[in-house]
């Protein structure tokens, strides 16, 4: 038996209301620094990789520095919200600065094929996390006042909001008529172009929305921590977890880096504990496998695994 | 401005540029040839880097001796990275490889720098010989023995390369390779030897880096992702084909880096680098060392 299309689409609805539920009040029943700070990760990490995934997924477009639309954001908004500035106001211009960067470092490199872009963005990323750890090496601390109306709820639903939205944005990306030329610059570039498909547009509006999202999640990161270096989120273990959290769901995918991030945010919960020294190693051998074995990642997976049991069930009637 | 001071940064310049376009070749060599590109090789520079510094306190080898056991070290984990690791993407095509390349090394970068750290912990090391204070003093500039001994080595590094590449039949077969790969297997050349070969030395090329920062600067797990980054530039700036091409274009980026850093503002030492990737790519996107 197969399920209609509207039935689906009616029962991955439903999936996904009952799943936002889920996140919005199970901390809340629970209510344990430990949980909120969990939930808070995934979040932060669905963000990640959802944006890095609207760009290296959808358009096919590298980045080796999504670290530095992150650092950005976190830069901006922290800098700005503790020089007293409404935090709205902080937490968009984050966003913004990092699509300006993002501009800067893509309008010259996506005019040429290969690895430019790559190079590009871990330049951006390097070079910033080295620079503002030299002008900017002092930890940057919440006043007193700030620490003691801190409150890790308002954090995480800003978090979980952010996440929603990221995944909402990307849903309607792949429903829009620009889809259709963003994967074609994806499949073969000379083809699209040939077919009249601006590609330099394509590629730059994807990489707007993934700079924009992956900025705002710096924002809330500074927004979050009560204190930390700012050169931290410039570090390159940013992009490496926007990578690893988009390959382990499937890249290309909207659900992809949602179950990356659930995985790869408890599971290094889990490692980290136990395994403090090479859990990075895992990590960065499982990243290695999955490219070259598995570059599908679990939605692949759980689409094969479908496939062989539906058409085991198959064969078993057709023997009958 | 005094003259000395201007020749004294051009002259260190020049050093460090040295450096840059041994890494740079090494990177440049695999890129050409395999057609990958392989951001892992600053931690190639530095376990060169670390090997170097474990002989040196072990035995108490001079770190420029010691690279007759650092190189061939390098050499044999260049061969186990490309049985293991790269030997499955250079089978894919275009731009495929281009990204899975990147990707993979990419991966590789984090595993090789945490287990760096799990074996070598993250302090600072640095290999001081009893000759690094001394030099030669010409003119109220200071050419400090290590540092001339760089340069020295480098400069043989990349004659040796030429000499093989050009003159000998494996280094032909590498350029042939480079050249066509497919032409190459046809007129009987073992394309798979020639990739791991050449993956090889480039990681040996690396090594040659790794001990040269060891002796000069400071070595730590976490310098490999730096030397990754200069080693791009310098080949962006020399074009991307071009192997022997990456010596002067390194050469360049190290004097134009101390020059800015002395005189403009030492903080924005690093953003020099980057801003004349960008306007290279605008301006002369095949490069400044190509005929093309």
């Amino acid at each position: 038996m197969t399920l209609s299309k509207t039935t689906s689409r009616f029962l991955s609805i439903a999936g996904m209301i009952l799943f936002i539920v889920f996140a919005f009040y199970y901390p809340r029943y629970v209510d344990k620094q430990n949980v909120w700070n969990l939930f808070f990760l995934i979040c932060l990490q669905i963000t990640i990789g959802q944006s890095w995934n609207i760009l290296g997924g959808f358009a096919g477009q590298t980045s080796l520095g999504h670290a530095a639309f992150f650092g950005i954001g976190a830069l901006v908004t922290r800098t700005l919200w503790l020089d007293g500035q409404p935090f709205a106001i902080a937490f968009a211009l984050g966003g913004l600065v990092a699509v300006t960067f993002g501009m800067l470092i893509g309008a010259p490199t996506f005019r040429l094929r290969g690895a430019y872009f790559a190079i590009g963005t871990l330049g951006v990323a390097e070079v910033l996390r080295i620079t503002v750890s030299q002008k900017i090496p002092y930890i940057s601390t919440m006043s007193g006042a700030l620490i003691a109306s801190y409150d890790l709820s308002a954090r995480y639903h800003l978090a979980l909001g952010l996440a929603i939205v990221t995944t909402g944005v990307a849903y309607l990306l792949l429903r829009s008529p620009w889809s259709l030329g963003i994967q074609a610059v994806r499949e073969d570039e000379e083809a699209a172009q040939a077919t009249g498909v601006h590609v330099l547009r394509h590629k730059l509006l994807a990489l707007a929305l993934s700079s924009f999202f992956t900025g705002l999640a710096g924002g809330v990161f500074a927004y979050q921590q009560i204190s930390y270096y700012p050169s931290a989120p410039f570090s390159p273990i940013w992009t490496f977890d926007a990578l690893l959290i988009t390959f382990i769901g499937g890249q290309g995918t909207l659900i992809g880096p949602v179950i990356g991030a659930i995985f790869f945010v408890y599971v290094r919960d889990k490692l980290s504990v136990n395994l403090v020294d090479i859990h990075q190693v895992i990590f960065g051998v499982l990243f290695i496998l999955i490219v070259l074995v598995f570059p599908g990642g679990l939605v692949e997976a759980w689409e094969r695994l479908k496939k062989s049991l539906l058409n085991t069930k198959y064969t078993k009637v057709a023997k009958d | 401005m005094r003259i000395e001071t201007f020749l004294q940064t051009l002259v260190f310049g020049l050093f460090t540029g040295g450096i840059y376009g041994v890494a740079a070749m090494g990177l440049a060599l695999v890129f050409g040839v395999l057609k990958m590109l392989n951001i892992a090789h600053g931690e190639l520079v530095m376990l060169g880097g670390y090997v170097s510094f474990w002989v040196f306190s072990a035995f108490g080898i001079d770190p420029f001796a010691s690279l007759v056991i650092v190189i061939p070290a390098l050499f044999i984990v260049g061969l186990a990275l490309d049985r293991t690791v790269y030997r499955h993407i250079v089978r894919l095509l275009g731009e495929e490889k281009i990204k899975n390349s990147m990707l993979v090394s990419f991966g590789l970068t984090l595993v090789l720098q945490n287990l760096a750290q799990w074996l070598f912990t993250a302090d600072e090391r640095s290999i001081q010989v009893a000759y690094a204070g001394d030099g030669f003093n010409i003119y109220g500039v200071l050419l400090p023995y290590t540092r001339l001994a760089t340069l020295g080595i480098a400069l043989a590094a990349i004659l040796a390369l030429n000499y093989f590449l050009h003159k000998t039949y494996p280094g032909k077969a590498i350029l042939a390779t480079a050249e066509d790969f497919e032409s190459a297997e046809l007129a009987g050349i073992n394309i798979h030897r020639v990739y791991m070969m050449t993956f090889a030395l480039g990681a040996s090329l690396a090594a040659i880096a790794g001990t040269f920062v060891t002796v000069t600067y400071g070595l730590s797990p976490s310098i490999g992702i730096i030397w990754t980054l200069k080693a791009l530039i310098v080949i962006v700036l020399a074009g991307t084909g071009s192997i022997l091409g990456a010596f002067p274009a390194g050469i360049l980026l190290g004097v134009v880096e101390a020059l800015s850093g002395t005189f403009i503002d030492p903080s924005y030492h690093e953003v020099v680098g980057l801003v004349i990737f960008i306007l290279v790519l605008i301006v002369r996107p095949q490069g400044l060392f190509t005929r093309k």
